[in-house]
């Protein structure tokens, strides 16, 4: 192994951990929102990702970073019960939120997701004008008094109010990709969800846009959790404020599934990780 | 082989002309079927035109029918076009809702296993002969009761059921899923995603799909023979009595002796032919405007 310092200038020639975001308070003093303890996914039977524990902090973007296939997105999809909708779908372990587990039987999973939001990889607009893709959420969720305001707040949060406050009535579908997944920001943050999850939200859009949301995190975190799963570790290194590194592990008889390897502040995860494999999976050097 | 010859003779020695030949063969077999199908419709509508054209008039559609009369006086089924109407229209009123509540139970709610089995007894369904659902309506409605319209649409609309759900289960399996998650992921209870957010895209399919449903059952006979065929000559469209209908009066017109009646079977034949036309074209409209919104929504 090499030394620590020639290791260090390695990773920061790569991976640039942007140090003008929103300092993360001291650890004592985080609320923990999720705390995630022995979670096993399985489909049909396969398991996805094994034992996974970590917690997750109330207040602070928090990154899931690793290669395709290791699971990122089948546990981002636990955290609101969003993969109820797949029938081989299978869990094991505890996701207390809060203190109570929303695995467990009596939880609505409508409740989970009334309270923990969720932005998809593609952008997924209603084909509704863009006023009611924000509106539509809050009507059906009672939110009536002050429609407008709420509109227009969620889209400003949304650093997207600028680009249609001319064309509300215009259809969401003549956006473009950028504008619609801002727009599917504002449509989650508008129902005033308590944590917002992110599965690769900028995957599609131009480094314009992406910059636009992640910004955007930042500015809204004080308001809102958001746990963001992205395969771009720069993203990771310039939104987060803890990241996870999830990776591959095989099988004897070829099964492969996605493991939690490290989780811990970005800064020491892109800068002095513990573990050789996050290390050569920051500094470009995963096979 | 790659010789890298490009001369007649190393094309020769590979077969060539021999395969160039079948593939014509089998390209011209594949267009006369081709060819024979559409002939087919094309004589079909040539000779119902031909023959019917004389009798079409509007005196057709809005005169009734005199019976027993010996001299020649100008009739029409005035009686029939409105107990089509009459009767189409409540079999489609009966089947409409329940269909789209099966496709939407099916295609949204239901686990796979169900799913796979109540498809399969929907196209079942769909595969009974008309004259056995005639049959079976003739015992569970019209025994003890007499014939009535109602009893006419009840079989009408166990023909359409399987159609309109079959169709509108392929439109909801056409909504993609990432719309329901987007509805779902704010805290949305399904069954009001499922009417606010899937319905609406599916309704261009939903109609399309009854439009060839109403098309189909309004030139069904045989399950009519049995429960709305003892009918009297005058308009009416009170549906507690039987009712005259277009494809019955064709086929007791069919077996008059006067040949005028033969005419003016034709004359009906091609109306509910132009009719069925019109309903399709509409529906194929229909179907290509609500594809291509949907396919603007992915």
């Amino acid at each position: 192994m090499q030394s620590t310092a020639a290791a260090s200038t390695t990773i920061e020639r790569i991976v640039k951990v942007d140090t003008s975001r929103q300092p993360m308070p001291s650890r004592e003093r985080l609320e923990r929102i999720f705390s995630i303890e022995h979670l096993d996914a399985l489909y049909g039977g396969k398991p996805a990702i094994k034992d996974i524990s970590l917690d997750v902090y109330k207040n602070l973007v928090t990154a899931i970073i690793g290669p395709s296939g290791c699971g990122k997105s089948t546990f981002i999809r636990c955290l609101n019960r969003m993969n109820d909708l797949i029938p081989s779908f299978s869990q094991t372990g505890t996701i207390r939120y809060h203190g109570q587990d929303i695995t467990d039987a009596g939880v609505d999973p409508v409740a989970v997701r009334r309270n923990i939001g969720m932005v998809f990889q593609r952008p997924n607009p209603f084909p509704k004008s863009i006023y009611d893709n924000v509106a539509w959420g809050m009507r059906v969720l009672g939110m009536k008094d002050s429609l407008d305001e709420r509109v227009e707040r969620a889209l400003t949060q949304a650093a997207l109010w600028d680009e249609v406050k001319d064309r509300l009535k215009a259809s969401a579908l003549s956006l473009s990709g950028g504008q619609q997944q801002r727009l599917c920001i504002a449509r989650a943050i508008a129902v005033e969800p308590d944590v917002v999850l992110m599965d690769e939200p900028a995957s599609a859009l131009d480094p314009i846009a992406t910059a636009a949301i992640e910004k955007l995190m930042d500015s809204l975190k004080s308001e809102y959790t958001f746990v963001i799963v992205t395969h771009n570790m720069q993203q990771a290194a310039r939104v987060a404020d803890m990241t996870a590194f999830f990776s591959i592990s095989r099988g004897e008889e070829g099964q492969r599934w996605g493991e939690l390897i490290e989780y811990d502040a970005t800064e020491k995860i892109f800068t002095t990780p513990s573990d050789k494999r996050t290390e050569d999976y920051v500094t470009g050097r995963f096979g | 082989m790659s010789t890298h010859s490009l001369t007649k003779a190393a094309l020769r020695a590979e077969g060539l002309p021999r395969r160039r030949a079948v593939n014509r063969l089998m390209e011209l077999l594949a267009w006369l079927a081709a060819a024979l199908a559409v002939a087919i419709l094309g004589i079909v509508v040539w000779s119902v035109a031909r023959r019917g054209a004389g009798a079409l008039n509007l005196d057709l559609i809005t005169k009734t029918p005199v019976q027993f009369s010996f001299t020649p006086v100008r009739q029409g089924l005035a009686n029939a076009f409105a107990g089509s109407l009459v009767i189409v229209g409540i079999a489609t009123a009966m089947a409409l809702p329940v269909a789209i509540l099966v496709a939407v139970y099916l295609n949204e709610f239901a686990r796979a296993g169900i799913r796979t089995a109540v498809s399969l007894t929907l196209d079942v369904l769909n595969g009974v002969p008309a004259i056995v659902i005639g049959i079976f309506v003739y015992g569970l409605l019209v025994v003890g009761r007499g014939q009535s319209a109602f009893a006419g649409s009840f079989a009408l609309a166990c023909i359409m059921l399987p159609l309109v759900a079959r169709s509108t289960m392929e439109v909801l399996a056409l909504v993609p899923s990432s719309l329901r998650e987007a509805s779902l992921a704010l805290g949305v209870p399904r069954w009001r995603t499922t009417l606010s957010i899937v319905l609406p895209q599916t309704i261009g399919g939903i109609v399309t799909g009854t439009v060839l449903a109403v098309a189909r059952v309004a030139g069904e006979t045989a399950p009519l023979l049995f429960v709305s065929s003892l009918v009297g000559t005058q308009v009416s469209w009170d549906p507690h009595h039987a009712l005259q209908t277009v494809p019955v009066a064709i086929f007791e017109l069919a077996e008059s002796p006067d040949p005028a009646d033969h005419t003016r079977a034709w004359a009906a034949a091609l109306v509910l032919l132009l009719f069925i036309l019109v309903a399709s074209l509409g529906a194929r409209w229909l179907a290509t405007r609500s594809a291509r919104r949907l396919s603007a929504s992915r």
